[in-house]
């Protein structure tokens, strides 16, 4: 028991559709009390991971337990200790407010009491009281979103899944919902995440993994993955023209090794990653490169995702 | 499939249903009972002044009424098991929600098929009421026609739902509905008898589940003492229909809402 078995194991976890492989053999664990973010672009497989723990898509090989139980035996006594935040709403849409919270607590086999109860204080927590005779169409996204956070913490969920929360939401709305979640994890609710907001995993997440092609490329904290994949500062030049900064690309390729940064050429300016940004920035224009601006700052999350899962798009 | 479960199920759909049951009452009751009036007491008129040949000397009321009740009861099962269903599973998804609780897929379309029976339970009970005032019930027996509504709204409540579970868009539906469901309303021994289709069209009859349910219903509401033999008969037909569509419909379901 000590430091206690972990919430969810997975071993050489694989998702296959026919011949197609979204989950290719990967392995993680998440224990209990942590938020652990699975972070990767669009098709990376992480839905169909997050599909896997939430025991709605059989696993194709490997292993992978939850709450210590078996999805393939013990589906419906792992749902009953789940809550599931989809990527999209499922709500019922011509129900009011109150009575999605009801009928979802009924799904557990909740008393009628039970729910009144619960239900009351989720409304509260997800800031809809005022909306709980409403019906659910007309709200707003970010009601929406609350509501089904709320809904699926009826059943006081040992482990919350999030697919996507914030997706879709105004900034207002993200930020509200983002003090919930941490409240949530104050209160010890075990949660994982899904997304492709750096901001989010950076804000959220005491451990995430990132996935690129079914396959997991990194693990670790924020603060590891950033020390671990991307260097201290990352140096922004722009050029007022295209030749300009062809010019000026050929010449840093030349020299800035010997400043001590890598050079990434963009289609609309030039990324300079290195431990010491000033010093870099006074190397560069000293060799006689001209930007129009210059931006110096810290590396963050979204410099380590880029880099690891690159910069084209995937669209299938 | 738990018998809870499917109950939760089926207490989630009585709980939608009291926030739409208005657009139902038309189809499901009003409907039936305006062709109980045309047909029964309109055309009967006619037909009952003419040569009364109907089987068992029965006036023309007294034989549309178990008619339109199974009729109803199928057309009732019809609608509710296409578009809902790619409600659930597409443009709203709330069975995505429900198999993220305990409950499975299989739980979430038996429920479905029970559902439909209560909802056909209810409109036959009107219906019966409606058509036993105006005198198109002769026989206490004529209560034995409600299980046997059921029966025939689940016999097309659960292939049709199984169905409408492999369905990405409902393209298909209106087809069933014009195509199916409608030839079968008229066809099946609901306004004539079967014996007046030319030979070689009735056994086509005979294979349709509603004809099934009307004769179920008609020997109920006339009490003509059917054969146990051939009511136990009725019942089969029926009751394959609902197993076939059940099994299939946990695979379809299955499949749509668990991958």
């Amino acid at each position: 028991m000590q430091g206690g078995s972990p919430l969810i194991h997975a071993r050489s976890l694989t998702k296959r559709f026919g011949d197609f492989v979204a989950v290719d053999g990967i392995d993680f664990e998440v224990h209990r009390g942590e938020t652990f973010g699975f972070l990767g672009p669009n098709g990376a497989g992480k839905s169909s991971t997050m599909r896997m723990i939430g025991c709605v898509s059989p696993i194709s090989a490997g292993t992978l337990r939850i709450l210590g139980m078996d999805p393939v035996t013990d589906g419906p006594a792992i749902r009953s200790r789940l809550g599931v935040v989809p990527q999209e709403d499922t709500l019922d849409t011509e129900l009011t407010v109150w009575d999605n919270l009801v009928i979802y607590g009924r799904y557990f086999g909740l008393t009628r009491a039970e729910i009144r109860e619960r239900a009351t204080e989720l409304l509260a927590f997800a800031r809809l009281e005022e909306r709980a005779r409403d019906r659910v169409d007309p709200l707003s996204g970010g009601m929406k979103r609350r509501l089904t956070i709320a809904r699926a913490l009826i059943n006081r969920p040992e482990l919350l899944l999030l697919d996507e929360p914030t997706t879709g939401l105004d900034p207002q709305a993200r930020h509200l919902l983002w003090e919930r979640l941490y409240r949530l994890k104050r209160e010890g609710v075990t949660q994982v995440i899904t997304t492709h907001y750096m901001d989010e995993a950076e804000q959220l997440c005491d451990r995430l993994v990132i996935m690129d092609r079914a396959r997991i490329v990194a693990e670790g904290s924020p603060r590891q993955l950033i020390e671990r994949h991307a260097t201290r500062d990352v140096v922004e030049l722009r050029f007022t023209t295209h030749d300009e900064q062809d010019a000026a690309a050929e010449a840093l390729s030349a020299t800035a090794g010997g400043a001590g940064a890598e050079v990434e050429p963009l289609p609309d300016r030039i990324l300079l990653y290195t431990g010491d940004g000033d010093g870099t920035v006074a190397a560069v224009t000293g060799n006689g490169v001209q930007p129009s601006s210059v931006l110096v700052r810290r590396s963050t999350l979204e410099d380590v995702f880029l880099r690891l899962t690159g910069r084209t798009l995937e669209d299938e | 499939m738990a018998a809870t479960a499917v109950l939760r199920v089926v207490e989630r759909e009585a709980r939608v249903f009291r926030h739409l049951w208005r657009g139902s009452v038309f189809s499901n009751f009003l409907a039936p009972v305006l062709f109980l009036g045309a047909m029964g007491l309109g055309l009967g008129g006619l037909i009952d002044d003419g040569a009364g040949e109907l089987p068992g000397g029965l006036d023309y009321l007294t034989f549309v009424t178990p008619g339109l009740l199974a009729a109803t009861a199928m057309q009732g099962a019809a609608s509710e098991s296409l578009w809902p269903v790619m409600a659930g599973t597409k443009w709203i998804r709330t069975y995505h929600g429900m198999v993220a609780t305990p409950l499975s897929a299989t739980d979430v379309f038996v429920g479905h098929v029970v559902w439909a029976g209560v909802r056909a339970a209810v409109a036959a009970t009107a219906f019966l009421a409606v058509a036993a005032a105006l005198g198109g019930v002769p026989s206490a027996w004529g209560v034995v026609a409600l299980p046997a509504a059921v029966l025939t709204a689940t016999a097309f409540a659960a292939p049709l739902a199984a169905f409408a579970g492999t369905q990405d868009t409902d393209v298909s539906f209106p087809v069933i509905m014009r195509l199916g469901v409608m030839p079968l309303f008229l066809f099946s021994g609901t306004f004539f008898p079967v014996a007046q289709l030319p030979g070689a069209v009735q056994p086509v009859a005979w294979i349709s589940p509603l004809w099934h349910g009307v004769e179920l219903c008609r020997a109920a509401t006339t009490g003509s003492g059917m054969a146990p033999i051939v009511a136990a008969g009725h019942v089969a037909a029926l009751g394959a229909c609902a197993a076939a569509g059940c099994w299939w419909g946990s695979r379809t379901f299955g499949r749509r809402l668990t991958q």
